[in-house]
């Protein structure tokens, strides 16, 4: 298969769509934890009630599709290969929980993998929204439309004092997480991340890597959620995370300014050079690459490099992760075949840039 | 005992590990212990995870202390439902089914503060269906403060409004128990 073709098939809409403020944040997040009434939660279900609620979900979403998502399509977990399990959580559709540990986990996607519909992972249902650059209110609405839509049919654990019951009691009452990728490549360069995430905990919001809890800041990335779900509304919940989120936006601004003025040229350097790497390395590891691709984006947003599309960084993080990697390559690859399959793919991806600029 | 990382600071943290059946033991100081805290972590298997965290916050609540000495006396902390027990669910950080949250109703109250930073009640989204009355509920709860508000304020005329659809919800509200009776 092309590259070219491989890319349209592998890529959500979130990467490759432009959003608002998309030059910080990449995409934004809503996901709503719900468990079904009738049935004992997937902490201690037995086989017959896991494929009960599946069946439960899956009868809903084939009577009704939901209003304007259009047709939903469920992938078990036991009847895919692992390595398609690795790629739907590199491209953040499922949770590595489900993946690994859900022997009867189940998701619903919808065509444009904008609506993910996790079913029996650590709760009966988890409805996730995600959306290119800054639109949790977007995210929310779509999110409370197709929780709606269930609810239309199927009985919720609900309780008038913690709300929806969820297994574990950090999630119960609103059943909601906020979240907001974000690229911070100059608070990151002027040293300031240090002070600014003790400061955004003290608001009561999360600092994570790209891939949720206890992952990495790879290539400045960084994921801002909410902690608290109980006591505040839905809306304030997201109108907190959003104030700050702007703030946060603000200052990583001010911070590539500075970094502007006050040393142009050697930031100017360090971005060719890490485009040099990536357009000319043959061997290279997921750091590297991570670290030269957040450059690379960081030149294209300070407009150093003109001719390559904005979506690179989204695309290239994910598309280099081994998951894709190998299905790509169409099987397993070792960690240090997977370095040189990894600067191939990039050499062939910046060469698509540069081709449609000589050919336009 | 002096940290032998550094052989400086005073070591404070002590690790001891058995492998094999040969114990071995070292000292660090906090700094040392930091700096190799990669490799504590993640050798340890099963990462450190938000079930494990609240795992131990749950350990240390102290109503749960007391009820562990007469637990073999009563039976009460057990989920009808689901007959997960409360030191069950300590020690899995996750409860077994919604009925939970009602047997343990108590014990979870101050759990709950502790998690959600003081609060104990749900402020958000009421499912429609299964919702019953509780949305108009709800709604009069809130026009009542607001019609305090209001009068505090010395707005008479809104409060008359406020006051009407007040009247108007509790209607309702009757109406609605008297049909579900």
């Amino acid at each position: 298969m092309s590259l070219e073709k491989f890319i349209n098939q592998a890529v959500s809409s979130w990467m490759s769509d432009d959003g608002p403020d998309s030059d910080i944040i990449l995409s934004s997040r809503i996901r709503f934890a719900r468990n079904l009434d009738e049935f004992n939660f997937p902490t201690l279900f037995t086989n017959g009630e896991a494929e009960a609620v599946i069946g439960t979900i899956m009868e809903r979403a084939s009577q009704t599709s939901a209003a304007g998502f259009g047709q939903l399509e469920l992938i078990k977990m036991a009847e895919i290969p692992p390595l398609k399990k690795r790629v739907l959580v590199e491209k953040h559709l499922i949770s590595p929980n489900l993946a690994e540990n859900s022997v009867h986990g189940a998701v619903l996607l919808s065509g444009n993998e904008k609506i993910s519909i996790m079913i029996n992972e650590e709760d009966h249902i988890r409805i996730q929204c995600l959306f290119p650059g800054f639109q949790l209110t977007e995210a929310l609405k779509a999110a409370n439309e197709i929780d709606d839509w269930l609810e239309g049919y199927v009985n919720y654990a609900f309780d008038e004092k913690f709300g929806y019951l969820t297994s574990c009691p950090t999630n119960a009452g609103t059943g909601l997480r906020a979240s907001v990728m974000m690229h911070l490549p100059g608070l990151v360069l002027t040293q300031q991340m240090n002070r600014i995430v003790p400061a955004i905990n003290q608001l009561g919001l999360v600092v994570r890597g790209i891939y949720g809890e206890g992952s990495e800041a790879l290539g400045n990335i960084f994921q801002i959620s909410n902690q608290i779900t109980l006591g505040k509304s839905e809306v304030d919940i997201v109108d907190d995370l959003q104030s700050v989120v702007r703030q946060i936006i603000f200052q990583e601004r001010s911070a590539r300014e500075a970094l502007a003025q006050t040393s142009n040229i050697q930031l100017e350097d360090r971005v060719f050079r890490s485009y040099g790497t990536l357009a000319y390395s043959r061997v290279i590891e997921t750091k590297e690459a991570a670290r030269c691709l957040s450059d690379l984006r960081l030149g294209i947003d300070m407009g150093y490099i003109k001719n390559i599309s904005k979506s690179i960084l989204n695309e290239l993080m994910i598309l280099t992760q081994p998951g894709f990697l190998q299905s790509y390559a169409g099987g397993p690859l070792k960690p240090n075949e997977r370095d040189i399959r990894r600067a191939a793919l990039i050499r062939e991806r910046l060469k698509m840039e540069t081709k449609d600029e000589l050919g336009g | 005992m002096i940290c032998q990382e550094c052989n400086q600071r005073p070591a404070t943290l002590h690790f001891t590990n058995y492998s094999n059946g040969e114990k071995s033991e070292l000292h660090l100081c906090e700094q040392c212990a930091q700096e190799k805290g990669e490799l504590f972590m993640m050798n340890n298997g099963p990462a450190f995870s938000i079930n494990s965290l609240l795992a131990g916050l749950l350990n240390m609540e102290p109503a749960f202390e007391q009820k562990k000495e007469t637990f073999k006396m009563d039976q009460v902390s057990q989920c009808p439902q689901c007959s997960m027990t409360f030191p069950q669910f300590v020690k899995i950080g996750r409860f077994g089914c919604a009925t939970c949250y009602d047997a343990f109703r108590e014990q979870l109250t101050p759990i709950v503060r502790r998690l959600q930073s003081g609060n104990e009640t749900h402020n958000g989204k009421i499912p429609k269906r299964i919702g019953g009355d509780l949305h108009l509920r709800k709604t009069l709860d809130h026009l009542k403060q607001i019609l305090k508000h209001q009068i505090s304020e010395e707005e008479f005329e809104q409060a008359a409004g406020t006051r009407d659809q007040i009247r108007e919800l509790e209607r309702k509200l009757s109406a609605s128990q008297e049909g579900g009776e």
